[in-house]
């Protein structure tokens, strides 16, 4: 038999202070392959993958590549053993073309030719079928494009073992296909390809194998083909867990939202939502889908009256009593004296809906804080609502003073979004709502959304899994570079119309 | 094995030291640390002091424990040394808390000092003197707090660098106070010397007989009453959220301009304090020495006992024994100050050291490592 074997772990093992990251992983990797290094966040997935790309240095094991025993120290010893790392966060110059950040950190000859270099990045673009200028400009580049970019330059650098860092999470449907036909080609020329990710769809359309880790420990590695959805969940969960969202039709929906011609700008003076109209109801959770950065974030702010509003924008709010309010430009600690309970989980959990520093007690008032007329605070109903959230929603921490910033990723969610439901919100604006939380505390969060739908909150939700989105939210509004592009039905229509939608503005009349 | 994809490549060795950051440390230990540096620290002054005297250094340390508190009035020197600069570090504690870097205390000494001593000079003996104290105190108050929010103001609205414009506020005062001296000086002896020496009017009156008392009194009572102020009103709370994070502060509605403004106003205030009781309480004159480089070893006492008005105190207590201290072994052994303060350097170094090593763990390369390669 050929001896396909590129990289083989043994008993690697890496602690961060107290936690281990990686407890004694041992797999392997072939080329000609595409394995998929599948695991909940936290399961020290791209952990281990650092340590090979030289990013990392292990505490405890031993690296073989190609056969040899090897030490990596460095990403420059990774690149000597023909192993590249695309990483989730580019690591690119701006004012480069993308010849010029190709070329940047090679080691060798002090001069350069750059037709040379553009000559050979065009072959290995039309090898592999990337799409690719090596004259462009990276502040020119779609976040595709990027990371397009980012794998040539690694294959540059002549690369046979090549690792992708959840590839998919910034990409619409349409470009990952593109990606998945690159991957394969690169498989057909016998180069290893790892792919880290926690989307089992991509495991099982992708991959040849499937390596899982649970915890930090390696837990199994499964032949793709007698792979399904449920078993690689139970193997990366290690429970059984079901995967279906309940949707109950809204009951007596009622308009509570009637955003006409929002226009904002951000910070950078760009404008960042371009006249967006759109109704928001009670019982209902609209989704909002996008690729990310299209004003997603700044819808939401300008409606809990964090933006400047231009000028002919409004946002009236009719409360379940029928009452009727401009909230267009209407400051937050205003909302707040009108009485109006507007619930608003941000994307940035820590730097904006949560003080990183602070406990839980300490968390809870950050809305409340100021209520009544006395100059001090006062801290006893905090306290209640921060032990009802614990004990509701299973929050572990070690006390309720314990600062959030050292708590994980899905307990500081719950923290936040516990805080933002004991509000008793009419509107409850969530962004990003699952992002980095494993896949029962996922289930976790778009149950609490369901309930509170139940209850005739009007649910905004901001997500960025088509998957989940097609299946939790009852309409869907697509932003597509600030301006709305659609508003669709999320019981029928398709993952595909989404995906066009988030790059392609469609023509209005047409769709009327 | 064969391989057509390897190139020649040397096996590198693992490193020998690692750094390790803690994830948390009890606070029992986090102390102990400390005390453990803080015996180092000692340790090295002993070896310094032999090293280049021959003297024992046990006797050093009993003199430099003298100076400090060998006799009634030496103690009321170390407070009142002690008082002036938690005062000070006080004013700085909720700048810094809020992440507004005032490095301009300096300044904001200054001033406070030389509207106390205008007073002195121009009202002293025509208004009653309870009168001339009340408004000495206030008019210093404000005035710092003059000096503080023009750099707040800027930095609200238009989002200037408050580090560099604190600090040049700095000179401004200076370049003030010596103006005055310049002014205010009728014997042409570049200094205004003591004022209303024979009077007394403006002067701090003493407390159960001690000059200084004022002093370690109003420290004590601003330290209480900060510690209240930045852990149980909702002031605090707002500097705390804003100084932690902009967004966060906005997303609960809370005026991030407004709480710069407030809390440099605070700040600078009692700074301003601080030179009226150096003015009226010590030192009853003004010059452009007048603040004495505190204002900046302020920022280290703030910094060190992590804007925690109680830690604070602990810290000034140990550098006022320290420069005291130092005084005194100068005196006594003949010593060049300077090796005096080469002591106290050594043990602030070791101070300082002592959070590193409260934040990192170090590793050395582990045995198995060495047998692998």
């Amino acid at each position: 038999m050929e001896d396909r074997s590129a990289v083989r772990m043994e008993n690697v093992t890496k602690r961060f202070g107290s936690v281990t990251a990686n407890d004694h992983v041992s797999m392997s990797i072939n080329y000609g392959e595409i394995l998929s290094i599948l695991g909940e966040n936290g399961s020290g997935k791209t952990t281990l993958m650092n340590m090979l790309a030289g990013i990392y240095y292990p505490d405890e094991g031993y690296f073989y590549v190609n056969g040899r025993e090897v030490t990596i120290k460095s990403p420059h010893d990774a690149y000597r053993l023909g192993i590249g790392m695309i990483h989730q966060h580019f690591k690119l110059i701006d004012v480069f073309t993308a010849a010029e950040n190709i070329i940047l950190g090679i080691e060798g000859s002090r001069t350069y030719d750059l037709k040379e270099v553009n000559q050979k990045v065009r072959e290995i673009a039309a090898q592999y079928g990337f799409d690719i200028d090596p004259e462009q400009k990276v502040y020119e580049m779609s976040v595709a494009q990027k990371q397009t970019l980012e794998i040539v330059k690694i294959l540059y650098r002549g690369a046979n073992i090549l690792i992708l860092d959840e590839p998919t999470a910034v990409l619409t449907p349409q470009e990952t296909a593109k990606l998945f036909k690159v991957l394969k080609a690169m498989r057909a020329d016998g180069k290893a390809v790892v792919l880290i990710t926690h989307k089992l769809n991509e495991v099982l359309e992708l991959s040849d194998r499937v390596t899982i880790l649970r915890k930090g420990q390696y837990i199994t590695t499964i032949p793709t083909p007698v792979a399904t959805e449920q078993i690689l969940t139970e193997a990366m969960v290690g429970e059984k867990v079901t995967l279906d969202i309940d949707r109950p039709m809204p009951v007596n929906p009622e308009k509570r939202l009637e955003v006409r011609h929002l226009t904002v700008y951000n910070d950078e003076r760009i404008k960042a939502l371009d006249d967006v109209s759109f109704d928001v109801y009670s019982g209902e959770i609209l989704g909002i889908a996008g690729i990310s950065g299209c004003g997603q974030k700044e819808l939401l702010e300008a409606i809990a009256g964090l933006q400047r509003i231009e000028e002919g924008g409004s946002i009236v709010y009719t409360d379940p009593s029928g009452n009727e309010k401009d909230l267009a430009g209407v400051p937050v600690r205003e909302i707040r004296n009108l009485g109006i309970h507007l619930s608003f989980v941000p994307e940035d959990r820590l730097g904006m809906g949560l003080v990183a520093s602070m406990g839980m007690t300490e968390n809870m008032m950050l809305k409340e804080y100021d209520r009544g007329r006395s100059p001090f605070l006062n801290r006893t109903s905090s306290l209640k609502i921060a032990d009802e959230i614990k004990n509701e929603l299973d929050v572990s921490t070690p006390s309720l003073d314990t600062p959030v910033r050292k708590l994980s990723g899905g307990n500081v969610q719950k923290v936040l979004v516990g805080r933002e439901i004991a509000a008793e919100p009419v509107i409850l604006m969530t962004a990003y709502a699952v992002r980095g939380l494993d896949i029962s505390k996922s289930y976790t969060i778009y149950n609490l959304l369901t309930e509170q739908k139940k209850k005739g909150v009007a649910v905004i939700y901001v997500g960025e899994d088509l998957d989940v989105l097609l299946a939790l939210a009852d309409r869907i509004l697509v932003l597509c570079g600030g301006k709305a592009n659609g508003m669709l039905d999320a019981r029928t229509v398709t993952k595909e119309e989404v995906g066009r939608r988030m790059t392609n503005i469609v023509n209005e009349e047409a769709k009327a | 094995m064969r391989n057509k994809y390897e190139k020649p490549h040397d096996s590198v060795k693992e490193p020998l030291i690692h750094l390790v950051r803690r994830a948390d440390i009890p606070v029992a230990k986090a102390w102990l640390i400390r005390l453990v540096c803080v015996l180092a620290g000692l340790l090295v002054c002993a070896l310094f002091i032999m090293s280049i005297t021959s003297l024992n250094p046990i006797s050093v340390y009993a003199s430099m424990f003298s100076g400090a508190f060998g006799t009634s009035r030496r103690i009321w020197q170390t407070l009142k040394d002690m008082g002036m600069l938690l005062i000070i570090a006080i004013g700085l504690a909720p700048a810094f808390k809020l992440r507004f870097w005032n490095v301009g205390a300096e300044g904001q000494i200054l001033i406070g000092g030389l509207v106390s001593a205008a007073w002195m000079i121009h009202l002293g003996g025509k208004v009653p003197g309870f009168f001339l104290i009340i408004l000495m105190a206030v008019s210093a108050a404000l005035a710092g707090a003059v000096w503080g929010l023009i750099p707040a103001y800027f930095k609200a609205k238009y989002k200037t660098n408050e580090t560099l414009f604190t600090l040049m506020m700095n000179y401004v005062a200076l370049q003030l106070v010596e103006f005055c001296v310049d002014l205010w000086d009728k014997k042409q002896s570049h200094s205004v010397g003591i004022i209303n020496g024979d009077t007394k009017a403006g002067w701090l009156s003493p407390l159960f007989g001690q000059q200084f008392a004022p002093v370690v009194l109003i420290a004590a009572i601003l330290t209480a009453a900060m510690y209240f102020y930045m852990k149980h009103s909702k002031h605090g709370f707002e500097i705390s959220v804003a100084g932690e994070s902009e967004n966060t502060a906005r997303y609960a509605g809370i005026s991030v301009s407004k709480v710069i403004l407030r809390t440099m106003a605070i700040s600078a205030g009692i700074c301003g304090i601080a030179g009226f009781l150096e003015v009226a309480g010590v030192s009853h004159t003004i010059s452009s020495l007048t603040a004495g480089g505190r204002g900046f070893t302020a920022i280290i006492v703030a910094w060190l006992g992590k804007f925690n008005p109680l830690a604070m105190s602990l810290i000034t207590a140990i550098l006022a024994f320290l420069s005291r201290g130092a005084n005194q072994i100068a005196s006594d052994f003949n010593f060049n100050t300077y090796a005096s303060e080469i002591l106290t350097g050594i043990i602030l170094f070791f101070i300082l050291a002592s959070e590193f090593f409260i934040n990192y763990q170090i590793r050395f390369r582990s045995k198995k490592g060495k047998e692998a390669a």
